[in-house]
């Protein structure tokens, strides 16, 4: 699905990257652990996470995470919104919990980081 | 013969700017044209060795080099040192402190991911004397496009 649909099934804002919503995500992880989410076949999907340090930014691009949405409504200090845009990463913050928005997504037909459902 | 060789600081417990070497790494390696999964795999061992040595290390060192059939890449610091390597390999196993598990750290599988990306590994460690790991990614024939 597009990213522009994520961010109306999360009712979420758009903290950068407005530009690229037209990115196609598949799969999505959720998680507060940096290394898990290196575990993970996360290349091009859409990470869940309540952690808003710059880290999280880095992390995402190391994996090659294709946007970050924050949930709980958190919004990251504006120097990581910075770094996200100049990596040209999307960021949006939902007002949904990490549980709710997981199931939205998982009702739109995105699969976990190892394929499954 | 050696294509690149280049060592950069890791600055210990500057949270801020850690992981930026292994970006650097990354980007270099993206505009080289190598393989993206390649690409992947060296960042990400880049990065949890970055990562062990602004966590737990003194100072240290990256070092990497592109070769004509492989990448090379040793981490080395001045820090405490693992106390048991093979221990500190279980995914699980960590020595984070709190601040850092509150940062998103402290999963224990930095070396375990570390060991499943890299094509070879090696970890010299003595408690007191520091860390030096090397790891090599072997280059296939499709993985660099000229």
């Amino acid at each position: 699905m597009k990213l522009s649909q994520i961010v109306k099934a999360l009712e979420a804002k758009v903290l950068t990257g407005d530009d690229l919503l037209e990115k196609d995500i598949e799969t999505c992880g959720a998680s507060d652990l940096m290394s898990d989410i290196l575990a993970g076949l996360s290349e091009g999907s859409i990470l869940l996470t309540g952690l808003t340090t710059i880290q999280v930014i880095r992390t995402a691009m190391v994996a090659g995470v294709g946007a970050v949405v924050f949930v709980r409504g958190k919004t990251p200090p504006q120097e990581v919104i910075d770094l996200a845009q100049e990596q040209e990463l999307p960021l949006i913050s939902s007002p949904y919990s990490m549980f709710v928005s997981s199931g939205r997504l998982h009702a739109c037909n995105l699969t976990g980081l190892d394929g499954r459902r | 013969m050696t294509a690149f060789n280049k060592s950069y600081y890791i600055n210990s417990r500057d949270f801020i700017r850690a992981g930026e070497v292994s970006i650097k790494i990354q980007t270099l390696l993206k505009s080289l044209n190598f393989d993206a999964q390649l690409v992947r795999r060296v960042a990400i061992c880049g990065y949890e060795g970055e990562m062990n040595v602004v966590m737990h290390g003194g100072d240290g060192a990256l070092s990497f080099g592109i070769f004509n059939d492989k990448l090379v890449m040793e981490i080395s610091d001045d820090g405490p040192g693992i106390v048991d390597i093979e221990k500190a390999m279980q995914a699980g196993f960590s020595t984070a402190s709190d601040a850092h598990r509150e940062m998103g750290f402290g999963a224990g599988m930095g070396l375990a991911n570390m060991k499943k990306n890299a094509d070879d590994i090696i970890v010299e460690s003595e408690k007191g004397q520091g860390t030096c790991i090397r790891m090599v990614f072997f280059i296939d024939k499709g993985d660099k496009v000229d």
